[in-house]
């Protein structure tokens, strides 16, 4: 059974007087419990999807569906998103209804994280990947049926980055929630999911659905994907252009 | 840390000596006015403070002067705050009462207090209505400032998670204007405590402003400063016991 059914027929942007289509004949399903990664470049309406898939933006013509039964949401967004104004605690326990067991799991999830001593630290007292990481303990906190992640890694340094990603795989074997996962880094998306959704430039549809069989764990640097990675640049030159570009840039930066 | 700790601690001292200073130049200003009458000195009015104390009287108009500060003050508060987020929010309400906030801001204190004593009588609700009309358009100038800079990526975390509206206004929307709310109340109370007393010199007959306009008839510049002198002491009070400690545990989280 599916977790997703995705049919987004247009999502129209309105800059000024301008308007534009953000997605076009966007279909796809996504079955409980796959990890799931949408990958394409940017302005090809990724995080515009995530916000459809959440609810948050509901002026498109389409719909999305959701399996019966299954309410439960977490999110990350590109930034952290935290409350400046409560501790890192406090912010995770946003997302539980306030009860005395709700305590007792927010510190639990953050202790097992490695965020045990920051409990009660504000979010500017933290580092990058340390807020990151809280925002990913917020969105996993009620144990979520979806889970929708957006670049949630972007601008990190690589072994903070790499950290996280072996957490956030360690919780989803776990709990084992259904995962769409935005990102326009190729290599993470090759070591994360178990099927890839490229999407076209801008207006963004499906191009290819790629599903992927490497085994666990995969590394990014690692050979398995990096020959991967090679073929399907052989294989599909223009539809990856823009990501190949994206990633060289990365590497040169780094 | 110990740098804007030391910072301080030279605050402090250099605060000591401004008080200092303006009472040795009172003194001195004194001693040169023939006439004591005309310019009491800092022991004279302190004199006149004890006497009025003891007698009662001052405490008692102080108390009813306060008890008015008070209710303009949350009445200001409530009302300019609800109209300052509410214009905040929405184009269209903001464009509305947009005029009446330029209409409101620029009309005189004065007038204002009148308007509502002829209309309302020398009652007391007339009294502490004028004072926070006087004050809801600026509170509501604020507070809109503050809606505006509103953070929606924070508000649309609290959409995905699906707070109740009670818990997404207590720790996701209303700590976004505590510092507003904070600055509303502060300019609030020194505005307000100026205002309540032209409105009790205008149409009440106790508080600390008949009282001053009592002594301003029979030329009794002690007295006068007397009761200035308890009156700014009680304010100093209120802000540095009551306002600033409050904010300081609403912004604690700015470090």
């Amino acid at each position: 059974m599916s977790a997703l059914e995705i049919a987004i027929r247009r999502k129209l942007y309105h800059r000024g007087d301008a308007e534009f289509e953000a997605l076009s004949g966007l279909d796809f399903t996504v079955p409980a419990g796959q990890f799931a990664c949408v990958l394409g470049p940017s302005g090809c309406g990724k995080t515009t999807l995530l916000a459809i898939v959440a609810g948050l933006d509901q002026a498109y013509d389409g719909s999305v569906r959701r399996a019966a039964g299954e309410s439960r949401l977490g999110m990350v967004f590109q930034t952290p998103r935290l409350m400046p104004w409560l501790n890192v605690r406090e912010n995770v326990r946003l997302a539980l209804a306030p009860s005395p067991s709700a305590e007792g799991r927010a510190e639990e999830l953050l202790r097992e994280m490695q965020l045990g001593t920051l409990l009660d630290a504000y979010p500017r007292q933290l580092s990058g990947g340390q807020q990151r990481r809280v925002a990913l303990a917020r969105a996993f906190v009620n144990d979520p049926d979806l889970l929708l992640l957006d670049e949630p890694f972007q601008a990190l340094d690589a072994p903070t980055a790499q950290h996280l990603r072996e957490l956030l795989l360690a919780l989803w074997a776990r709990r084992r929630p259904t995962i769409l996962f935005v990102t326009h880094d190729l290599r993470e998306a090759l070591s994360l999911g178990d099927r890839v959704l490229f999407l076209s430039a801008g207006p963004g549809r499906v191009a290819l659905d790629l599903p992927l069989d490497l085994p666990r764990p995969r590394s990014p640097d690692g050979a398995a994907v990096e020959a991967l990675r090679k073929r399907l640049l052989e294989s599909y030159p223009d539809l990856l252009r823009g990501l190949a570009a994206v990633s060289a840039t990365a590497e040169s930066a780094a | 840390m110990t740098a804007t700790q030391s910072l301080r601690v030279g605050d402090v001292w250099l605060r000591w000596l401004a008080a200092a200073s303006l009472l040795a130049a009172w003194q001195a200003a004194a001693g040169l006015v023939a006439t004591p009458r005309l310019l009491p000195g800092p022991a004279a009015v302190a004199a006149a403070l004890v006497w009025l104390v003891a007698d009662g009287q001052l405490p008692l108009d102080l108390g009813i002067t306060l008890l008015r500060v008070a209710a303009s003050f949350a009445l200001a508060l409530m009302v300019g705050a609800a109209i300052g987020i509410a214009m905040g929010r929405n184009r269209r309400v903001d464009a509305f009462f947009d005029l009446w906030l330029v209409l409101g801001l620029n009309m005189p204190a004065l007038v204002i207090i009148y308007l509502c004593y002829l209309w309302g009588g020398l009652t007391e609700a007339a009294a502490v209505l004028a004072v926070a009309l006087n004050k809801v358009p600026n509170t509501a100038t604020i507070l809109r400032e503050g809606a505006r800079s509103v953070d929606r990526e924070l508000l649309q975390v609290a959409e995905v998670l699906h707070l109740p509206a009670l818990r997404r206004l207590r720790q996701v929307y209303l700590p976004q204007l505590y510092p507003y709310l904070m600055a509303a109340a502060r300019s609030g109370l020194s505005l307000i405590w100026k205002i309540v007393l032209v409105a009790e010199f205008v149409g009440r007959s106790n508080g600390v402003g008949f009282r001053l306009g009592l002594y301003f008839e029979f030329f009794d510049i002690t007295n006068i400063l007397a009761y200035s002198a308890s009156f700014i002491a009680v304010m100093l009070a209120v802000e540095s016991w009551g306002l600033r400690p409050l904010e300081r545990r609403l912004l604690r989280w700015r470090g």
